[in-house]
């Protein structure tokens, strides 16, 4: 009984963060201010996501369910990765950033 | 900087110990049987594929190494909280930029490892690492380098170099030791 109000509040937090990190994608101007959502805002959204499955089902099976924590351990492995990959092809693409953005001197051509 | 382990047996102790807890985790079980199996692959996928990849630094401070992963988390927990607050304000007062972290560490690997808290923790994503390999003549080591990072606000640009240098350059120094 306790439980499922714990894993019902876990998904709620889980899901407003992931909502969070997907509203940044349409609002933001550019695409590097836009790379802020999905590198970091989704990663506590999984967390919260994942924790509420691993609540779930430890008390669904006999004895405690750890294997949840294999996914977060991944994602926070290729999570700035993939970032990384996206930002350094928009660099070589030369795409526009936001005017105004500071400090544009600091990007070399490559 | 130690790129090679004291005891010849175990080249990798870090990746092991991880292999160790992966193996046990996939399975979702303590049970005898998989603890034998756990440790054989522990011992025996580190020895065989040692010759094959470049050798890496070893982390010498353990304890510092578990310390910083919790300082991390902690950061990523509040830089999650910051970027939604961020989002969800008006747009108009953003003051994104490019800031250029100058870099003390040398190796490619503690590079990456800073590269990646730097992409997860408050409201900055690593875009580069300068100079960049390909445009330096063969064989030559570039005397300086600098991360190119993306700020999604950036306050003071002076106290943010600062805080990612001593918060996570310094550690990462001290851990690999180089």
């Amino acid at each position: 009984m306790y439980s499922e109000w714990v894993v019902s509040i876990l998904l709620l937090i889980g899901g407003a963060f992931i909502l969070i990190g997907s509203i940044g994608l349409i609002k933001m101007p550019d695409f590097f201010m836009r790379l802020h959502g999905p590198t970091k805002a989704t990663t506590l959204g999984m967390a919260g996501v994942l924790i509420a499955a691993m609540v779930f089902f430890s008390n669904a099976q006999d004895g405690i369910s750890v294997k949840e924590l294999l996914i977060t351990i991944f994602l926070l492995i290729t999570a700035p990765i993939s970032g990384y990959m996206l930002i350094k092809s928009a660099i070589h693409h030369k795409l526009k950033a936001k005017d105004g953005t500071k400090g544009l001197d600091n990007v070399e051509d490559d | 900087m130690r790129l090679e382990s004291r005891f010849r047996w175990l080249p990798t102790p870090f990746r092991s110990l991880l292999l160790f807890v992966v193996w046990l985790l996939l399975n979702n079980s303590v049970s005898p049987g998989h603890l034998i199996l756990a440790a054989l692959f522990a011992f025996f996928i580190p020895v065989i594929t040692f010759p094959f990849r470049e050798p890496q630094p070893l982390i010498i401070k353990p304890s510092l190494a578990v310390k910083q992963f919790l300082i991390v988390l902690y950061d990523i927990i509040t830089a999650n909280l910051q970027v939604a607050l961020l989002i969800l304000g008006p747009v108009k007062k953003l003051r994104p930029a490019f800031v250029k972290v100058p870099l003390d560490l040398t190796h490619a690997m503690p590079i990456t490892i800073l590269a990646s808290t730097v992409s997860l923790t408050p409201g900055t994503v690593s875009a580069e690492v300068y100079p960049i390999p390909e445009s330096l003549p063969p064989g030559e080591e570039p005397t300086e380098r600098f991360l190119l990072i993306h700020v999604l606000d950036l306050d003071d640009e002076q106290a943010l170099i600062d805080t990612i240098k001593q918060r996570y350059e310094a550690p990462l120094k001290e851990i690999f030791q180089c």
